[in-house]
């Protein structure tokens, strides 16, 4: 057995005391981050990459810290979305729906400790199928070519964009801005410097840590400020917490479906953890019924999307190790994170570096149960955190990131250009131009390039070697069935509005 | 509606630029079939397209920040901006403190507690990136302290 061979590889990486406590520390602060509001998993791991990578860990525990980070993140997102209504990022939005109503009636705690179960189920399912899944699809994965990869990554824009904006036009936008940006440096192939204007700054291009702390992180300062910071008000008080064991149980079965949903919609490349709780919480609704009174604070209302969400976030993992093709915002960060660390994902890293993916999944199974024994007795201290006001926190949060991205290179040039994306990222999601598309733009943008340049220096020119394999042609259709699929289901596929009091 | 039209029309003028700037690129005896231009002038052709969809068909406008909003984010920008110049001259706990603390009254007018939560900060964050986590930051300008 491949797989226990590989397991036992990965726990004894994991299991060192040293990685151990790194889990163990990744996971207390990554529920801190998710619970205060403002701050979800993608901006909390992008402030904290540039920190890591100047502490000089090794590639393995960086990201065992990393990931652990992410996983409580998720698990931190819930809090704020049951006590507070309001979501730490798009995915728990769904929590809100029924966690925020049953938090009215005196049930905090019940529907904290229940999507906290639920949560676990939902992200130790998602590791058990990243497990089966992506030795498989790394297989599948040695026989892409660049043209497969140059379709692969055109599948990604367009789904991220169709699935998760509002506006075809505006996400097509925000990957060619990110693209464009990409572009910006020492061409690799024949060393011209493109779009530099001469500036000595440019010539190594942007770093795309820089453009994530500033999208992510500063443009949220600026939206703080503008709402005076109005949007923390008080909470409602957490009672005693006890375990609610009936609606554990009266949940299991919803917990089980929606985690495998969460799973399948993560694994599908650009749609991501929202997608995964969208669809668990609706199909939850119709199983349910009209008598099921979803959105009136019932357990399976919490349930549902809590498990879903984590399972696509296992999900989404997925692709982005096999592949290097990011399913989400947070995944494209932690895609960050790797390029940081010189790690190439794709189908030669469970070759070449098996310790690296297999401690991470080792450390993800672990992380798993520490962030459930956390949770489950000590989530009053999470609630305090909540406490914390914004003119405490806002400030930290800037000065963290000031620092990261200062200790990377130590010039002033990289803090400008992260106060100009905080700009243009508080501009953007004005405009409703969703930002994740320009990260992942940044990110693959010179990948995908390489891709299409390849491709035609083996087919000598002739385009139309970009269609010439089953694969492409799938990936393809796929793409632009991703993309121009939306647009009709929008009107049947109503998300639901957040619930104001 | 304005709104997105404005920056489609921006979109437009600046999708041309960068494709015009494309045409510029230096080409090397390094040549490949594809060559070092066209995948930007895809790019910029592909967001000029956006630029005139959003100018064509726009999405109701945001509710942009006015008066004293509008100038408390002006104030953080130049903040930010001035941070980002001095954090090397003057080392790293008075600019944060000042900074932190502008923004922190930014976000709650009171001047004591925001006073207070820069000083906090500044310190606080300097204990824990330079004995904690051991990165190399600089206190104070140099000869500060003879």
């Amino acid at each position: 057995m491949d797989i226990i061979d590989n397991l036992i590889l990965g726990f004894s990486v994991a299991l060192t005391p040293f990685t151990l406590f790194l889990a163990v520390v990744g996971c207390f602060l990554g529920t801190i981050i998710g619970a205060l509001p403002g701050l979800g998993p993608s901006n909390g791991v992008a402030i904290l990459i540039p920190i890591t990578f100047s502490l000089g860990l090794d590639a393995t525990s960086a990201l065992v810290l990393m990931t652990s980070v992410y996983y409580g993140a998720m698990y931190g997102g819930r809090i704020s979305s049951i006590l507070l209504n309001i979501p730490g990022d798009e995915p728990a939005l769904m929590t809100t729906l029924d966690g925020y109503p049953m938090a009215k009636q005196g049930r905090a705690g019940e529907a904290l400790v229940l999507s906290g179960v639920a949560s676990f189920v939902g992200a130790f399912l998602a590791t058990l199928g990243l497990i089966l899944l992506a030795p498989v699809l790394a297989e599948v994965a040695y026989s892409f070519g660049p043209a497969e990869y140059f379709a692969l990554y055109l599948l990604a824009f367009c789904t991220l964009g169709g699935m998760s904006s509002n506006n075809q036009a505006k996400s097509a936008l925000a990957a060619c801005l990110g693209l464009g940006i990409s572009m910006i440096g020492v061409d690799n192939s024949s060393g011209m410097e493109r779009f530099t204007g001469g500036n000595l700054h440019l010539m190594d291009g942007i770093d795309f840590l820089v453009a994530i702390v500033g999208l992510f992180a500063i443009a949220e300062v600026f939206f703080f400020i503008e709402s005076h910071g109005k949007s923390s008000s008080i909470g409602i008080k957490l009672e005693k917490v006890v375990i609610p064991w009936k609606s554990i149980m009266e949940t299991k079965w919803v917990m089980l479906r929606s985690s495998l949903l969460g799973f399948v919609a993560g694994v599908l490349p650009g749609a991501g953890a929202s997608l995964g709780s969208f669809m668990a919480y609706m199909s939850e609704k119709a199983i349910a019924g009209e008598k099921g009174g979803f959105g009136t604070g019932v357990p399976k209302g919490v349930a549902a999307p809590e498990a879903g969400n984590n399972a696509a976030a296992g999900g989404a993992l997925v692709p982005m190790l096999t592949l290097g093709v990011p399913g989400s915002g947070t995944t494209a960060v932690l895609l960050a994170l790797l390029m940081t660390l010189n790690i190439t994902p794709g189908p030669t890293l469970f070759a070449e570096r098996p310790e690296v993916v297999w401690g991470l999944i080792a450390s993800l199974l672990i992380a798993n149960v520490v962030l459930l024994l956390m949770n489950v007795p000590m989530v009053k201290i999470f609630v305090r955190v909540l406490q914390v006001p914004p003119w405490i926190l806002l400030p930290g949060v800037t000065m963290v990131s000031f620092v990261g991205i200062y200790s990377l290179s130590g010039s002033y040039f990289d803090l400008l250009l992260m106060v100009g994306f905080g700009i243009l990222g508080y501009a953007l999601r004005k405009l409703d131009i969703p930002t994740v598309p320009v990260i992942l733009g940044i990110l693959l943008g010179s990948n995908m390039e390489d891709a299409l340049r390849r491709a035609m220096v083996i087919a000598d020119g002739e385009f139309t070697y970009l269609f010439s394999s089953p694969i492409a042609i799938g990936l393809w259709i796929a793409a632009i069935v991703g993309f121009v699929a939306p647009m009709f289901l929008r009107n049947i596929l109503k998300k639901p509005q957040r619930i104001t009091d | 509606m304005m709104s997105d039209r404005i920056f489609g029309l921006i979109v437009l003028f600046v999708a041309l630029a960068y494709i015009v700037g494309a045409t510029q690129i230096q080409t090397s005896f390094l040549s490949d079939p594809v060559g070092s231009k066209t995948f930007p002038m895809m790019i910029g052709a592909i967001a000029g397209l956006c630029g005139l969809v959003m100018m064509i068909r726009p999405d109701p406008d945001p509710e942009w920040p006015a008066g004293r909003t509008f100038f408390a984010l002006l104030i953080a920008v130049a903040v930010l901006v001035a941070y980002a110049f001095a954090l090397k001259p003057f080392g790293f706990i008075f600019p944060t403190a000042v900074a932190a603390g502008v923004l922190s009254y930014q976000l709650s007018p009171r001047a004591g507690p925001a006073a207070l939560s820069g000083v906090g900060l500044s310190v606080g964050l300097f204990i824990v990136f330079k004995f904690a986590l051991g990165l190399g930051l600089i206190p104070f300008p140099e000869g500060f302290l003879g």
